[in-house]
């Protein structure tokens, strides 16, 4: 695999970095975080319109770009560069992924439109408390009226699920995985806003009580929610790999402009090697994700696997180089003016986001038979 | 005066005897009060001034007392941290003889809240290289400059106080060190806030502010070394470790690993009980080195060895905290908390608990009181006499020292 990244791919990243530079500097990002919806609309419009890259990935008959992985990756990791308070995650990647993989035709023609142009944000709601990450866990059970649908009970984790107008949500029919459209204003339904650890992105807990649904799949979804669930990984290792690319970035220009005893405190030996293994984790960052984007047109094994080694890595490297980040600025660092802690909470929430380092670590370890043999001959 | 563990052990519960802490109402200044006049305060303090002119291991004892006799105990730490930790080994040792007695007592008691003015935006880890000054005017010394990251300054009565005296010559040699009247005019405190939304630290600016010269501590030019034996303190203070076995940050965590409801793995499990043991260890270690470092503690003031406990209790702290995050799983996401900015502690920092508060406040553990490249910078040069960095700045006048 060679990582190629043609012209265009240089040219969307440019357009990107511009537009939020500009549009999610420090400031937006305060004022957003601090606000209820937590993102701008206005700004969202222009993203759909003007760069097109809310529907960055939306088939072209449902009206968006048809992009691929490595164009989503190339997209959030400029986005979590600049900790854009947007519903990108959930809505542009998650929701429309779900309805790209699991939803059937009409549902595809009547939501996607929609979140390509903006126009609605939507969100999956999947998690139940006991076993956030899970798919087969899901408990939620959709009772049949009559052939219309409702559901009841608790989902948590839900992005951005208190502004969200078009809920996915997967609950199970007849025991199999199954995914429903809920209306953001739907009867029945409550949204609570739970307090983040990372402000910059919102988190809601959803209790629907017999509450109207859609079923908009057919047959069992869970092979299609897990690609989405995949999808969503790999955007999130990539807003992590910019994360932690602004963060040695931030490290290391500090280092040189700062001085203590006389000389910028990068001359000393322990803050340029902290400097120094902070960039070895971002390059191997780095490969992790765009191995993980390019690996997504191959075997679905090995995309799985790519997404699970990506997940692991970028969680931990962001999570090191916020930590060291905060620690080469000393006691500024530790300030809620300084940018350092945003940094920090977005890592340390995305690396407890759909699950663990060692969860992810153990499923590729089991998925690859790593010492089965051992297992089998005791 | 020499007195055995036993007589400690009952001249402890005889305070216990006569003021009941656990009876209703608020008994810190009248108990802490008659703890200093019989000389339990710090025991190796004179007769008169809190102590016995005891060993300083047998404070121990006293604690021991206490925390068995009564089940509301005042926390040196939590009652005036660094009028405690910092404030009194410096007034001892530097103060003047009168009013010294009252200025000790009032420490103890929580009456007068100490804050530490030493670090400035330009001069954190290089605090030697601190830029407020002082010129002499009469009997009085006029200081302007600016201080930060004041930890407790909004609450304070008396800040301890690094200015420069003299900027013609090397950084070291143009230290003076002040007790200063936080009430004083012209001193602005400004609240700070940080990571988890409140301001623990202030930003206080010092604009023609007048300081007797009697409230000069050591002599004019001397304040590097007084200023050294705050330092070392506050290491100390900072890396005792917890006070029982089991206690302290690793009891959270044991707790959580038992009660937290989450599903994991066999696999996880393992790992996590494995990480947790291990923690365990290392936070048992450093309470016994906490320990063995105290009854090898000759004097009032420590050496350059504290840094080992400071250094040891910021990583062991922090990876606790991580751990519990970790126990916590997805919770993690949610910080009931909040990050409303509000000046001093919340309740959240407050019940000292919350792992999920911790997890943010940590994070300073490894800056504050000297920063951990600090502490290794001590351990290897002052301890283990390596050859330190090429200086840049010693010999030369402080105002000739390359600043950003
Ligand atoms: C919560 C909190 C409370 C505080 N309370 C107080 C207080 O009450 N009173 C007070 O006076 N101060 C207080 N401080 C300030 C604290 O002492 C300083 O933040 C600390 O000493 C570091 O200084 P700095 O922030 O300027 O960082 P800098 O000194 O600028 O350090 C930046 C980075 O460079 C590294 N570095 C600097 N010099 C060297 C070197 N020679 N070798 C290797 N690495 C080096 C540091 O380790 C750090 O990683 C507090 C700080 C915090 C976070």
């Amino acid at each position: 695999m060679l990582f190629e990244f043609s012209d265009e791919h240089g040219e969307l990243r440019r357009t990107v970095r511009n537009f939020l530079e500009k549009d999610s500097d420090e400031k937006r990002v305060r004022e957003l975080m601090a606000s209820e919806q937590g993102y701008d609309p206005a700004s969202w419009s222009r993203m759909a319109e003007e760069l097109g890259i809310v529907g960055l990935i939306v088939s072209e008959r449902h009206g968006g770009a048809g992009f691929g992985m490595v164009e989503l990756a190339i997209v959030a990791e400029e986005m979590g560069r600049v900790l854009l308070c947007a519903p990108y995650l959930s809505s542009a990647v998650l929701a429309t992924s779900a309805l790209e993989l699991a939803a059937d035709e009409a549902a595809q023609n009547e939501i996607l439109p929609k979140l390509a142009s903006g126009e609605a944000t939507g969100t999956l709601a999947f998690s139940e408390v006991a076993s956030p990450w899970d798919l087969s866990a899901i408990a939620m059970a959709a009772e049949s009226n009559g052939g219309a649908f409702q559901l009841s009970g608790e989902k948590t984790y839900v992005l951005d699920g208190c502004v969200a107008s078009e809920i996915v949500v997967a609950a199970r029919v007849d025991g199999e995985l199954a995914l429903f459209r809920v209306a953001g204003d739907a009867s029945g339904l409550s949204r609570e806003a739970l307090p983040p650890l990372d402000p910059t992105r919102k988190l809601a807990a959803l209790r629907f009580e017999r509450t109207p649904a859609m079923r908009i799949s057919s047959g069992d979804a869970t092979r299609g929610l897990e690609r989405a669930l995949e999808r969503a990984i790999v955007a999130l290792t990539a807003e992590q790999l910019g994360g932690a690319q602004r963060v040695l970035d931030m490290a290391t220009d500090y280092a040189k402009t700062r001085f203590q005893f006389g000389r910028p405190i990068g001359s000393f030996q322990v803050i340029k090697h902290q400097c120094a293994d902070m960039l070895v984790e971002v390059e191997f960052a780095r490969s992790a994700v765009y191995n993980a984007a390019f690996a997504s047109e191959e075997d679905p094994k090995s995309a799985s696997i790519a997404a699970w080694m990506a997940k692991s890595y970028c969680s931990e490297a962001y999570l090191d180089a916020a930590n060291r980040n905060i620690q080469i600025h000393g006691g500024m660092g530790f300030t809620w003016e300084h940018s350092a802690h945003l940094f920090f909470k977005r890592a340390k929430a995305s690396e407890v986001l759909f699950g663990s380092p060692s969860f992810y670590r153990e499923r590729m370890a089991a998925s690859l038979g790593f010492g089965a043999a051992q297992s089998r001959s005791r | 005066m020499t007195m055995n563990e036993s007589e400690l052990r009952k001249r402890t519960r005889k305070l216990l005897a006569e003021i009941d802490l656990d009876a209703a109402g608020d008994h810190r200044v009248a108990f802490r009060g008659a703890q200093f006049d019989c000389g339990l305060a710090w025991v190796s303090f004179p007769e008169g001034l809190g102590g016995l002119g005891l060993e300083p291991k047998l404070q121990t004892i006293v604690h021991d007392e206490l925390h068995k006799g009564a089940k509301t105990y005042y926390e040196d730490m939590l009652v005036n941290p660094i009028g405690i930790g910092m404030g009194a080994p410096v007034v001892l040792a530097y103060g003047k003889e009168d009013g010294k007695r009252e200025l000790l007592r009032r420490i103890f008691t929580g009456e007068d809240i100490w804050c530490q003015l030493f670090s400035e935006p330009s001069a954190g880890s290089d605090v030697a290289g601190l830029a407020t000054r002082a010129v002499r005017d009469g009997d009085a010394w006029v200081v302007n400059g600016q201080k930060s990251w004041t930890t407790l300054a909004h609450v304070s009565k008396w800040g301890l106080l690094v200015v420069r005296t003299d900027p013609n010559v090397p950084k070291h040699d143009g230290l003076s060190y002040f007790m200063l009247d936080m009430h004083a005019p012209g001193v602005e405190v400004r609240p700070l806030y940080q990571i988890t939304g409140e301001a623990e630290f202030n930003e206080v600016f010092l604009n023609d502010v007048r300081i007797p010269h009697e409230h000069m501590l050591g002599e004019e030019g001397q304040g590097w070394r007084v200023a050294i034996a705050t330092l070392m303190s506050e290491r100390v203070a900072l890396g005792g470790g917890a006070s029982r076995k089991g206690g302290g940050p690793i009891a959270v965590l044991l707790d959580l690993l038992e009660n937290v409801e989450v599903q994991r793995s066999a696999a996880e499990d393992a790992l996590l009980r494995d990480r947790v043991a291990k923690l365990y260890i290392e936070s048992e270690l450093l309470r016994l080195t906490g320990i063995r470092a105290k009854a090898v503690r000759q004097s009032n003031t420590p050496g350059p060895e504290g840094s080992v406990g400071k250094l040891a209790q910021a990583e062991i702290a922090q990876a606790i905290w991580q751990c519990c995050s970790d126990v916590l799983g997805p919770d993690t996401l949610v910080y009931e908390h909040g990050y409303e900015l509000r000046q001093g502690r919340t309740s959240a920092s407050n019940n000292r608990l919350s792992a999920k508060y911790n997890l943010l406040r940590s994070r300073a553990y490894s800056i504050e009181g000297g920063t951990s490249e600090i502490m290794r910078n001590i351990l290897g040069e002052r301890v283990l006499g390596l050859p330190g960095e090429p200086r840049v700045d010693k010999d030369i006048p402080w105002k000739e020292v390359p600043r950003s």
